[in-house]
């Protein structure tokens, strides 16, 4: 390889690689020199074992478990809150009637409410499912919500000047125009749920990734 | 015969949790007749935007009466199509055409019988084919087109434009000074424009009616603009519209100055 392309790549990759080795380096030398426990196994140990569980399958079927109860959870949160952010911020009334409950309950960390989950809905897929829609519900709707209060005024009149009623401005006109919103919602609660259902099946499951 | 447009007395108030409220228009009178190019002109701040929301029906007035067709305005309605200032009455989700079509679609109309005529609508503003482009890759002058064949196609008895040119820079707004004017010779759709501009009235307008300074204001005066064919800016007659207009709205603009101070 030319010497100039080996320069691009070092300055472009070098970094990454340095930080990855050391990585690697400092875990072995903690692992084996300092602590020497079996607590704390050596990274090639880690390898070894992982590629072990992708041979046998038990990875995959625990990945899978832990992907569904997700998707699961996380469909009927989307589904749920979106109506319910439509609705408060379509209508003042409905937005002060539902607040308190909104403000109240999602900063309650969602990992606080495994044991009272596990308490209502028993160890089995309820309890994770409960948990995931928990902790998406309250983004989604938060998120629609702003995305319905932010439409920009002019887009309502120019729709009623042009003839609309006030059901095909809520179908026409701020439902698309708050997508954006509830997407960006939906996001952020995929993150929230793969934090939940970990911790959920650590402390509570037969099989996924926890 | 009666005007279209009849404003009798009105008077607008803005509340405010305060206390302070605010009368923006008050003893605000003028008729507008059918076809005519009605330039609504003032100071900023003066309340002329305020006289289009009423008149769209966006809002209501705190006393006094608006009239269309003889009967109260009571709230917005396809009677009177709206254009604008900003473009942020646009659907950013429909492209060009299908902005223009929102009217029809919403009454109702096959697709199939509108898409041709919203076509046509879009080669009179000047945007044939641009139809399929959404209004984020336009630029401000062709938003402001699809703004004015969205309203025109709508087909109201009454086109109420908002400074719809404020916001373009000087050569655009000219060209679309230009267009807007042959625009409306051949649909003699009845406008409300407004416009702090008196260029801009002078070269548009049939009449032009000058506001005080706000608040509670009011007409001052209006002026029949005797000019026809195509407006030139260097005429002798062009500059002594401008003139008297300007001699109107002068110690309006002062005043306007002094309290925003």
């Amino acid at each position: 390889m030319p010497p100039r392309r080996l320069r691009q790549l070092w300055s472009r990759y070098g970094g990454y690689a340095l930080g990855f080795v050391s990585l690697f380096l400092l875990w072995h030398l903690a692992a084996v020199y300092l602590v020497g426990s079996v607590l704390f196994p050596p990274p090639a140990l880690v390898f070894r074992k992982a590629v072990t569980l992708i041979r046998t399958g038990v990875l995959l079927e625990h990945l899978w478990a832990s992907t569904q109860r997700i998707l699961a959870g996380f469909i009927a949160g989307s589904l749920l809150g979106i109506p319910i952010g439509l609705a408060m911020g379509s209508f003042r009334p409905v937005r002060k009637l539902l607040e308190p409950y909104t403000e109240f309950l999602r900063f309650i960390p969602s990992v606080a409410m495994i044991t009272v989950a596990v308490i209502w809905f028993g160890i089995g897929e309820a309890s994770k499912i409960f948990l995931i829609i928990y902790t998406t519900i309250f983004i989604v709707i938060l998120n629609t919500a702003a995305g319905v209060s932010a439409i920009a005024p002019n887009k309502i009149r120019a729709a009623q000047a042009l003839g609309a009623t006030r059901t095909q401005i809520f179908f026409h006109v701020a439902l698309p125009a708050t997508v954006p919103y509830i997407l960006t919602g939906m996001r952020l609660a995929m993150a929230n749920s793969f934090t939940t259902i970990v911790a959920a099946e650590l402390v509570a499951a037969n099989e996924g990734l926890g | 015969m009666t005007p279209l447009v009849s404003f009798q007395d009105v008077q607008k108030i803005y509340r405010s949790l305060q206390g302070a409220d605010y009368s923006a228009v008050e003893h605000f009178s003028v008729e507008i007749e059918a076809g005519e190019f009605f330039c609504l002109l003032g100071p900023s701040g003066c309340g002329k935007t305020t006289v289009l929301k009423l008149l769209a029906g966006f809002e209501l007035p705190t006393a006094g009466h608006i009239l269309m067709h003889g009967r109260p305005v009571t709230g917005a309605s396809r009677d009177r199509g709206v254009v604008f200032q900003g473009d942020d009455s646009l659907f950013g989700w429909l492209t060009a055409v299908e902005n223009v079509e929102f009217g029809l679609r919403m009454r109702g109309v096959a697709r199939s019988e509108r898409r041709e005529r919203a076509l046509r609508y879009l080669q009179l503003v000047g945007l044939g084919g641009q139809e399929q482009k959404y209004p984020a890759e336009l630029s401000g002058g062709m938003k402001q087109r699809i703004q004015i064949a969205r309203a025109l196609f709508n087909e109201p008895a009454m086109l109420l434009m908002d400074e719809p040119f404020a916001a373009l820079d000087a050569q655009t707004r000219a060209l679309m000074q230009a267009e807007l004017a042959s625009i409306w010779k051949t649909t003699r759709t009845t406008v409300l424009f407004i416009t702090h501009d008196i260029d801009e009235a002078v070269t548009l307008g049939t009449r032009i009616g000058v506001m005080r300074a706000g608040p509670r204001a009011r007409v001052k005066g209006v002026i029949d603009v005797a000019l026809d064919g195509a407006r030139s800016r260097t005429d002798d007659a062009f500059l002594r519209y401008y003139k008297q207009v300007y001699e109107m709205i002068r110690d309006e603009v002062a005043k306007s100055i002094a309290r925003t101070d």
